[in-house]
C-alpha cells in the first residue's frame, strides 16, 4: 500500500516537474498573446535590463523584452552566440554584438536584413566610425547603441612637470620622453587578449595604414597589412616603450582594468583606455578608497599620435544590436530595436553604465555634460576613431596580432612582417592557431 | 575488512565473467552472466552511443575544411588537416607542455598522495574523519574556481605570493614567463587532484593484509623494507591505476591553462589547442583533427599503461 502510494506520489511529481519544464521552454506570454523578445546582452551594470522593461512597457503590449546574459570577454560572447546560431536557434531575437563581429555575424546569414528604410533611420545622426562598423557590404546589417573609444589619460600634475602642451595632440614619442624623464610608466595593455589587437590597429591605423586591405575578401584571400610602414611604426612605439622602460610593472598580463588600478594607486602616470576608468575612480574617490586629489588630478585629452600632426585613429569600441535570421517574431524585433537605440535611452544608458552613446546628439544633453566632463574629448575621438578591421574572419586575425605582438617586450621591427605571414598561414589553412 | 575483500575479489575473479579455466559454466554460471549482460547491456549500450557517435563523427569532420560559419564552403580535403597538424611547432610544442605537466604532476601527486593516504590510514580516533576530510577538501573544489584561486593568489596586481617568497621581486610576473607559469598551473593541479590520488591509494592500503606487515616486523624488518618490501608490492594494482587515471587526466589538462594564460608565454597545451581551432576558430574540421589526435594520443596510453606496465584494472576494481 504504503508502495502504491510512494509511486503515485512520484509519478505526479515527475508529471509536474515534466509540465513545468515543458511549460518553461514554451514562450511564456504565448497565453496573452504578447510575444517574449529574447534578447542576449553583455553584462553591464543593468542599464540594458532597465531598457529592456521600458521598451516593453512602451510597447503597449506590443512584445515583452526579456535579456540573457552573455560571458564578459567579447570572444566568449561570439563563441556562445556562433554555436547558438549555426544551430539555427530560435529562442534568440536580438543581441548585443560586439562590432568587430558583426561582419561575421552577417556573412554567415545570422542576421536579419534590416529594411532600407529603416536602415536610414538607424544611422542618422550616428557617429561615423559606429555606422562603419555595423556596416558589412554596403549595408547595415545591426544598429549601433553605443560607441566606445579610448582616450589619453594622464595625471595633470606629472604632464605640467613634464613641460607637456595636452591643449594640444601629443605623440607616443612625447609621452615616452615625459614618463622617462618623470620616472613613470605608460599604462598601455599587454596582455595576450583583444586589447593587444585594440592597441596595434590604433597604432597602424593612427600611422597611415591598415590591417586588412580588402576586407569582404575570403579567409585564403586577404592582403594584410602589417609588414608595411605603418606596421613598422607601430613596432617602433612598442619597441621604444619597452627599451625606455616605462611599460610599467606586470605589462605582459595587463588589461584594461588592471591598466585603470594601475594609473589609479600612482603605478602610472599616463595611460590610454576606455572612459570607465573615469567613473571608476570617482566612486573609488567618493568611496573614500582613492585619494580625492587624485582624482582631481586626472586629465585627458584623445589618443596620441604616432606621426607627429596626423591626427591619431583612436580604437573604436562599443555595441551594436543584431536582429536573429531565426527570430520568430523579426517584425517586433526591429520595433524594439528602434526603442533600444532611441536618443532618449542612449542618454540614460550613458548615465547609468558610463557607456558612450552612439548618437552625436547625446552629447549635447545637459546631464550627460555635466556627468561627462570629457564628453566633448569623447566625440572628437568617436569621429575620429578608426574600427578594427571588418572581416569575417576577425577572430583568426586578432588572435594572429595576439600571439605574434604578444609579449610586448620582444617586438621587433620584424614582428609586422612575420605576423602577416603567420596571419596569412592560418587563414589558408596551413598553421594551427 | 582486508580477508572480506580479498574473497570478494577472488570470487569475481572465478565467477561467471572469469573465461579462465576449462570448467564448463554450470546453468547457474551462465544465468548469472546472463543476468549482468541485462543489467549492465542497457548502460554499456548508452555508453558506446554517448563516446562512440563523436569520436565517429570527429573522425568523419577531420577529413574536411569545414567553417561553422560558412557550411556551403565545406570540402573534403582527406587527410590535409593531419598533415597541417604534425607540420606545425605549435602541436609539437603543445604535446611537450602536455607531456611536461603530465609527467611532473603524477609524478609529484603520487609521492605526496602516498604520504597523505599514509596519514589518512593511520591516524586513529576523532581525528580519522577529520583529517580524511581536510585532505580531501581540493578535490571537491570546482577545477576553474581553483585555477582561479591560483592565479589570483600570483596574479601580480592581486595576489600576495610575491609579498610571502623570499626569492622573488614584488614586481614579478609569474604569468609572463613559460617555465614560471607552468610551475604556477602544475602546482594549482597538483593541489587539487593530490586528494584523488590519495583516495585510491588509501584504498591500496586498506588492502595490505596486516599480518603480513606483523609478520616482517617480527623478523626484524626496518619501516623502510616493510614499506618497500611489504606495502608498495601488494600495492601494485592500486598505484597503477592511480597512475593511469591520473595521467589520462593529465593529458588533458584544460581549466588551469585557459583560466591563468590562455595559452599565452608558450603554454599551451593539446586540449587547448583543440579548442581553440573547434570553438574559438569554428574550423570544425580542423580542431577534429586536432581532437582525433589528442584521443589517439590517450589511447597509446592506455595501450602503454595496460600492455607495458601491466595494470590490471578488473582487479583494481575488485580490490577498491
Amino acid at each position: 500500500m504504503a508502495g502504491h502510494w510512494r509511486t503515485r506520489v512520484g509519478t505526479v511529481s515527475v508529471g509536474l516537474l515534466l509540465a513545468s519544464t515543458l511549460g518553461a521552454c514554451g514562450s511564456g506570454s504565448a497565453s496573452t498573446g504578447t510575444p517574449t523578445l529574447n534578447w542576449y546582452i553583455n553584462p553591464d551594470n543593468g542599464g540594458q535590463a532597465t531598457i529592456a522593461a521600458a521598451c516593453s512597457e512602451a510597447s503597449n503590449g506590443a512584445y515583452t523584452i526579456e535579456t540573457s546574459i552573455l560571458p564578459s570577454q567579447a570572444a566568449a560572447q561570439r563563441e556562445q552566440l556562433m554555436r547558438r546560431l549555426a544551430g539555427n536557434d530560435t529562442s534568440i531575437d536580438l543581441m548585443s554584438l560586439d562590432p568587430v563581429f558583426v561582419p561575421e555575424t552577417s556573412e554567415a546569414g545570422f542576421l536579419a536584413e534590416i529594411p532600407a528604410d529603416l536602415q536610414q533611420r538607424l544611422s542618422d545622426g550616428v557617429v561615423d566610425g559606429a555606422v562603419q562598423a555595423a556596416t558589412w557590404k554596403g549595408r547595415l546589417v545591426a544598429a549601433p547603441f553605443w560607441a566606445n573609444t579610448q582616450l589619453l589619460w594622464y595625471r595633470k600634475s606629472v604632464a605640467q612637470a613634464a613641460g607637456l602642451d595636452m591643449t594640444k595632440p601629443v605623440t607616443w614619442q612625447q609621452l615616452i620622453d615625459a614618463a622617462k624623464a618623470q620616472d613613470t610608466a605608460i599604462g598601455v595593455q599587454g596582455t595576450r587578449a583583444e586589447s593587444m589587437t585594440v592597441w596595434v590597429n590604433a597604432l597602424i591605423a593612427s600611422a597611415g595604414g591598415e590591417v586588412i586591405e580588402n576586407p569582404e575578401a575570403k579567409g585564403p584571400d586577404i592582403r594584410l597589412g602589417l609588414d608595411s610602414d605603418a606596421g613598422r611604426a607601430a613596432a617602433q612605439v612598442m619597441e621604444q616603450i619597452t627599451a625606455a622602460g616605462v611599460a610599467g610593472p606586470g605589462i605582459d598580463n595587463r588589461d584594461e582594468s588592471a591598466t585603470a588600478n594601475l594609473f589609479q594607486q600612482d603605478g602610472a602616470d599616463f595611460m590610454v583606455n576606455w572612459p570607465f576608468v573615469y567613473a571608476q575612480a570617482k566612486s573609488a574617490a567618493e568611496g573614500g578608497t582613492m585619494d580625492a586629489a587624485v582624482f582631481e588630478d586626472y586629465g585627458w585629452t584623445t589618443y596620441p599620435e604616432v606621426v607627429a600632426g596626423t591626427p591619431s585613429a583612436p580604437p573604436l569600441g562599443g555595441i551594436d544590436i543584431g536582429v536573429s535570421a531565426f527570430s520568430e517574431h523579426r517584425a517586433e524585433a526591429f520595433e524594439a530595436v528602434q526603442c533600444i537605440v532611441s536618443q532618449e535611452n542612449q542618454a540614460a544608458y550613458m548615465l547609468s553604465d558610463g557607456n558612450p552613446a552612439a548618437l552625436t546628439a547625446v552629447y549635447d544633453d545637459p546631464a550627460v555634460q555635466a556627468d561627462f566632463p570629457m564628453a566633448e574629448t569623447i566625440r572628437q575621438s568617436l569621429e575620429q576613431a578608426a574600427p578594427r578591421p571588418q572581416t569575417a574572419y576577425y577572430n583568426e586575425v586578432s588572435q594572429g596580432i595576439q600571439d605574434r605582438w604578444q609579449p610586448v617586450s620582444e617586438v621587433t621591427g620584424s614582428t609586422p612582417a612575420a605576423s602577416g605571414e603567420f596571419i596569412g598561414q592560418v587563414l589558408r589553412g596551413e598553421k594551427l592557431l | 575488512m582486508s580477508s572480506t575483500t580479498t574473497a570478494r575479489a577472488g570470487a569475481t575473479a572465478a565467477g561467471p565473467g572469469g573465461r579462465k579455466g576449462k570448467v564448463r559454466a554450470t546453468d547457474r554460471a551462465r544465468a548469472e552472466a546472463r543476468l549482468g549482460w541485462y543489467l549492465a547491456g542497457p548502460a554499456f549500450v548508452i555508453l558506446v552511443g554517448v563516446t562512440g557517435y563523436p569520436i565517429l563523427q570527429a573522425l568523419y569532420e577531420s577529413l574536411f575544411s569545414f567553417r561553422l560559419t560558412a557550411p556551403a564552403d565545406r570540402e573534403f580535403i582527406g587527410l590535409r588537416n593531419y598533415g597541417v597538424i604534425l607540420t606545425d611547432s605549435l602541436w609539437w610544442s603543445a604535446m611537450g607542455n602536455t607531456v611536461l605537466i603530465t609527467v611532473v604532476t603524477v609524478a609529484v601527486e603520487l609521492v605526496i598522495g602516498f604520504a597523505l593516504a599514509m596519514v589518512m590510514h593511520k591516524v586513529l580516533g576523532w581525528l580519522r574523519p577529520v583529517v580524511r576530510t581536510a585532505i580531501l577538501v581540493p578535490y571537491a573544489v570546482i577545477t576553474v574556481v581553483s585555477a582561479y584561486a591560483w592565479q589570483y593568489a600570483f596574479g601580480l596586481t592581486t595576489g600576495f605570493m610575491n609579498a610571502v617568497l623570499p626569492f622573488v621581486g614584488a614586481d614579478f610576473d609569474w604569468f609572463a614567463n613559460k617555465w614560471t607559469a607552468l610551475t604556477v598551473i602544475c602546482l594549482s593541479e597538483i593541489w587539487k587532484t593530490t586528494p584523488f590520488i590519495s583516495l585510491l591509494l588509501l584504498a591500496g592500503l586498506a588492502q595490505v593484509p596486516d599480518d603480513m606487515l606483523e609478520a616482517a616486523k617480527v623478523d626484524g624488518a626496518t619501516a623502510r623494507e616493510r614499506l618497500f618490501r611489504v606495502t608498495l608490492p601488494n600495492m601494485k594494482a592500486s598505484i597503477m591505476v592511480a597512475l593511469l587515471f591520473r595521467a589520462l587526466d593529465a593529458f588533458r589538462i584544460f581549466d588551469n591553462v585557459y583560466i591563468m594564460t590562455k595559452g599565452a608565454a608558450g603554454t599551451e597545451t593539446l586540449s587547448a589547442l583543440a579548442y581553440n581551432q573547434t570553438i574559438s576558430r569554428l574550423e570544425i574540421g580542423l580542431g577534429s583533427a586536432v581532437s582525433v589526435l589528442l584521443f589517439l594520443c590517450v589511447l597509446v596510453i592506455c595501450f602503454i599503461a595496460i600492455k607495458v606496465f601491466g595494470v590490471d584494472l578488473a582487479r583494481a576494481r575488485g580490490e577498491s
